[in-house]
């Protein structure tokens, strides 16, 4: 096993931390404030080859790998989290699974476009009635000559407004149960398919985060991914790697909370000196770094068993559950240490605390996780 | 190498559209110490067309002599025709010091010169002195101005230095002063000649010269945006001074570069330097820690430029500047 | 159309701190990078390549850890990377750089030399024009813009302290360029995943044509007889007072400087 970190890798998180400097840092606030999804940020990292590293060359991607990806994600969240799920959701959600899954043709029409950022994806597997239990899938695919015809709705999908593919799950047979979903590629334009109302958030407020409605969508039979019932078992599978990219972009929301805590409590002074100089600023501080460290091995760990095709399922909840926590502890530390400055919007530590939350929640809660990390070590 | 039949300390005096450039005059300033402590001559080296007649002036701020080389290929700074003018000069007199202004022609000529002589240079220097061995010792920052290094060229000849402008004290004119100025005539190889200049243009910029201000208010981090950066300007206009900035607020476009005060903007020596809201990193106290008295205001009491301010106030900019602007301006109106 | 960049890895000297008890600089945990000016000179070269479809050699004389500098400007876009690395370079000043650089830059018809105005650990800015000296070649420092015109020449914005001068030269010939790295493009993910795996041609003082005595230390006119942290200027009397107290005191300073 190498711990080392390749020349590579520090080329690559040293050219994503100046490009979040320039170009993400000084957003964030106003994507936040206003709800804004930062589609000039998109252009700029899809010119750079950002919106598809673990894609083949020869599909149009950057030759990267889960590692690499992991950084990414982790360095644009450090400055806006909003930033990092646009750019997990479209990788891990949509990108990698038509690679992973998809027929030659497939691959072909899509990736390209998605690689270079030229196509935005996302992904539909919740409904109304299916978060955690999403086996309850209630939006239906009948296939009618052709065409499957798809009714339901999806609810807080991520990317959804600007998406131009969606990987839908819809139910092709109901008495098979989970067996019985299968998984679409589905256009934006395809007829009978709108995106519905936008979901005003806590958090990751730039993200757009809407409904998907089908009323007699048409999606061509060959746009079915993978097999025709085997739909879950690849969403299963996709979201296994989209924990690493929420595990990335926790451990980003934690890190950029510890850097600006560290900052602030050098320069903050009470009882005549530096509040970093307390005992108590320490020891918590210290606690919370060696956690980012473990956070940090914990997704390295998950992204490697990936590249190199060894199963990942267990590792990647690992990762999503202890990074998630670990941002929701470290970023409700932050506004502590920040004071009553850390609760108003002068200082951004109050954002990153919005912004954590979700990440306990999507992609599978930190129950999920439980379910999947207790049912490994108890069969 | 005998080094004996190297003398007198030349100065290449900079003229833009015939008009000599200060700091040539700064330069024949020191020159003129370097030669007393040497026991040698000032050689003034003056390049152009039509330039004849100002060489005079030469004598009076220090040269003992002026080779005037006059010619049509010399009558706008090139670097070929000038480096093979002053190469000539000296190949037929080795002279043991050769100064420079590191303007944008010194810094093109000078390197150029250098590599053809085959003989050291120098950029930069803050300091010249005379060692015991009768050798020039020169001073300059390095490492981004955090470190300061003495260079010798102790087996090469002449020893060339640039200086920049602002850094040597102008001294004062001496119409007393007597000296000769010898016409030189150069063979000029113009096959050599590749780079034509199709039109010099003049903008606004060229109005400002900080460096000849003798009080600045310079604005830092601190000061941070536009309306900050105005009443710098109220300041400025009650005092009879000019606005500076380091380079945090040239990069950030809230003045323009001509104005930057520091490593790789202008060094400065004004009377009074206002160093409003800087915290005094080492790249800008390099450009203005000569100045004769340092005024700092900064909220952060550990800020490094109280290290050199000769008088620091730890308070709010924002509020100090316009209070200060106002009472001068009250005493401004009852001096008249 | 052939380019050479010529660049150079540098501590980040804005980063760089003094020991205030040794008085000496902290070297450790300064990060090294590309020279700023250096990175405005290859990114006008890339410039040039997606006009002109030109080739891009960047060329470095450095200690081994240099090679970094050359795998990000591969990512960047360059074509092809040579390292002039050997002991015998070692302790040169700029004559003797701009020598072992010419030596290897002769090995190949370049079309335009590039490279930064100055770096921002020696400060010198002269290694660009000695280069273009030994090497027999016009040069244009100062460089904001340039045009590729027919027959070979090159119209250049020039920028001078009164403005700026249109010029034109022919090539070969050598640019120092004033573009500051803040303009220069990020490298692109691709560019950084095979930079590790690309070619960088490594050379040493045999495999360029010099005359090995103008090398490094000994083939250096000028050298450093010593070096010294300035002794910090006395500090003199800080005040913490309110506003009118604070304006108080600068006036009554003003006054006995007869500046009021």
């Amino acid at each position: 096993m190498d711990f080392s970190i390749s020349k590579k890798e520090i080329l690559f998180r040293q050219m994503l931390r100046e490009f979040t400097e320039k170009e993400v840092s000084p957003l964030a606030a106003e994507v936040d404030e206003q709800e804004r999804f930062p589609m000039e940020t998109v252009e700029k990292m899809a010119k750079l080859g950002i919106m598809g590293i673990p894609i083949p060359i020869e599909y149009g991607g950057s030759g990267g790998d889960n590692s690499l990806y992991a950084i990414a994600v982790e360095e644009l969240s450090r400055a806006c989290a909003t930033t990092g799920v646009i750019v997990s959701a479209h990788t891990s959600l949509c990108a990698s699974p038509i690679y992973e899954f998809g027929t030659l043709e497939q691959r072909e029409q899509y990736l390209p476009n998605l690689a270079s950022g030229k196509w935005l994806g996302a992904f539909g597997l919740t409904e109304p009635n299916a978060g955690t239990d999403a086996s309850a899938q209630q939006t239906t695919a009948l296939l009618d000559g052709d065409h499957y015809i798809l009714n339901g709705t999806k609810i807080f999908i991520t990317n959804s407004t600007y998406a131009d593919v969606f990987i839908v799950m819809a139910m092709t047979d109901r008495s098979l149960g989970t067996r019985g979903v299968t998984a679409f590629i589905v256009e934006k334009d395809s007829p009978g398919f709108r995106i519905g109302k936008k979901e005003k958030k806590m958090g990751i407020r730039g993200s757009a985060t809407c409904e998907l409605i089908f009323e007699n969508c048409m999606v061509p039979k060959e746009n079915i991914l993978g097999k025709e019932n085997r739909g879950f078992s690849i969403a299963m599978k996709t979201l296994d790697g989209g924990r690493i990219g929420i595990a990335a972009q926790a451990l980003g929301i934690a890190q950029g909370a510890m850097d600006e805590t560290v900052k602030y409590v050098k320069e903050r002074k009470q009882f005549g000196r530096p509040i970093g100089k307390f005992q108590n600023t320490q020891f918590q501080l210290a606690d919370l770094q060696m956690k980012i460290e473990a956070a940090r091995l914990l997704i390295r760990s998950a992204a490697f068993k990936k590249d190199n095709k060894m199963p990942f399922t267990v590792d990647a909840a690992y990762a999503k559950l202890y990074a998630s926590e670990l941002a929701m502890e470290m970023t409700n530390k932050a506004i502590q240490f920040h004071g009553g400055y850390g609760y108003t919007r002068e200082y951004p530590v109050e954002r990153m605390m919005r912004d954590a939350k979700i990440t306990e929640i999507y992609e599978g809660t930190s129950e999920v996780q439980r379910m999947v990390i207790a049912s490994n070590l108890l069969k | 190498m005998d080094k004996s039949i190297y003398k007198d300390v030349y100065v290449f005096v900079e003229q833009r559209e015939n008009k000599i450039q200060s700091v040539a005059i700064e330069l024949l300033g020191k020159a003129r110490e370097l030669a007393d402590e040497l026991g040698e001559k000032v050689v003034a080296v003056f390049l152009g067309y039509n330039i004849q007649s100002k060489a005079k002036e030469l004598i009076a701020y220090g040269a003992d002599k002026v080779l005037c080389v006059e010619d049509d290929a010399l009558e706008y700074y090139m670097t070929e025709p000038y480096t093979q003018a002053i190469t000539q000069i000296v190949k037929s007199r080795n002279p043991d010091i050769f100064l420079f202004g590191a303007t944008t022609i010194g810094r093109d000529l000078g390197p150029r010169l250098s590599a053809r002589i085959g003989t050291g240079l120098t950029a930069d220097c803050t300091g010249l002195a005379i060692s015991e061995e009768k050798e020039l010792l020169m001073t300059r920052p390095a490492f981004g101005g955090n470190l300061m290094a003495t260079i010798i060229c102790k087996e090469h000849r002449p020893q060339m230095s640039t200086v920049r402008p602002g850094v040597m004290r102008t001294k004062p004119k001496d119409e007393t002063r007597q000296g000769e100025i010898e016409m030189v005539k150069v063979d000029f190889d113009k096959s050599k000649f590749k780079v034509r200049i199709l039109e010099n243009v003049k903008e606004e910029k060229s109005l400002i010269d900080i460096t000849q201000a003798d009080i600045l208010v310079s604005g830092g981090r601190g000061v941070g945006c536009v309306e900050g950066f105005e009443a710098l300007s109220d300041l400025a206009k009650v005092l009879g001074a000019e606005v500076s900035a380091s380079r945090a607020m040239v990069d950030a476009g809230l003045i323009p570069q001509e104005r930057q005060v520091g490593q790789t903007g202008k060094t400065v020596r004004p009377d009074v330097y206002f160093a409003l809201g800087i915290s005094g990193a080492v790249q800008h106290l390099a450009g203005m820690e000569e100045s004769e008295y340092i005024i700092a205001v900064n909220k952060d009491k550990g800020a490094s430029i109280f290290n050199v301010a000769d008088l620091g106030i730890v308070g709010d900019l924002n509020q100090i500047v316009p209070a200060l602007t106002r009472r001068l301006k009250k005493i401004r109106t009852n001096q008249q | 159309m052939k380019i050479a960049v010529c660049i150079k890895q540098v501590p980040d000297t804005t980063e760089i701190k003094l020991d205030p008890v040794k008085g000496t600089l902290i070297r450790e945990g300064v990060a090294s990078i590309m020279n700023p000016d250096d990175k405005g000179g290859l990114e006008m070269a890339l410039q040039l390549k997606e006009k002109h479809n030109a080739h891009i050699t960047v060329i470095t004389m450095g200690p081994p850890q240099a090679d970094d500098i050359l795998r990000e400007a591969y990512a960047m876009g360059a074509d092809r990377a040579i390292h002039l690395s050997d002991r015998k370079f070692a302790g040169a000043d700029t004559l003797a750089t701009s020598y072992a650089l010419a030596g290897a830059l002769r090995s190949s018809e370049y079309d335009i030399i590039i490279t930064g105005r100055q770096a921002i650990d020696g400060d010198t800015a002269q290694v660009g024009p000695q280069i273009a000296e030994h090497l027999d070649i016009p040069q244009v420092t100062y460089v904001e813009e340039l045009t590729v015109k027919e027959n070979n020449k090159l119209l250049i914005k020039k920028s001078t302290e009164e403005g700026y001068q249109m010029v034109e030269v022919s090539t070969p010939c050598l640019l120092t360029v004033l573009s500051s790295a803040g303009n220069a493009r990020y490298m692109t993910v691709r560019g950084i995943v095979e930079a590790y795996t690309r070619d960088v041609e490594v050379w040493s003082a045999d495999d360029i044509e010099v005359d090995q005595t103008k090398l490094g230390l000994k083939g250096s006119p000028t050298r450093v007889f010593k070096s010294f942290t300035k002794g910090a200027k006395a500090a003199g009397q800080i005040y913490e007072v309110d506003t009118e107290e604070a304006v108080d005191i600068i006036l009554e300073k003003l006054t006995e400087k007869f500046i009021i």
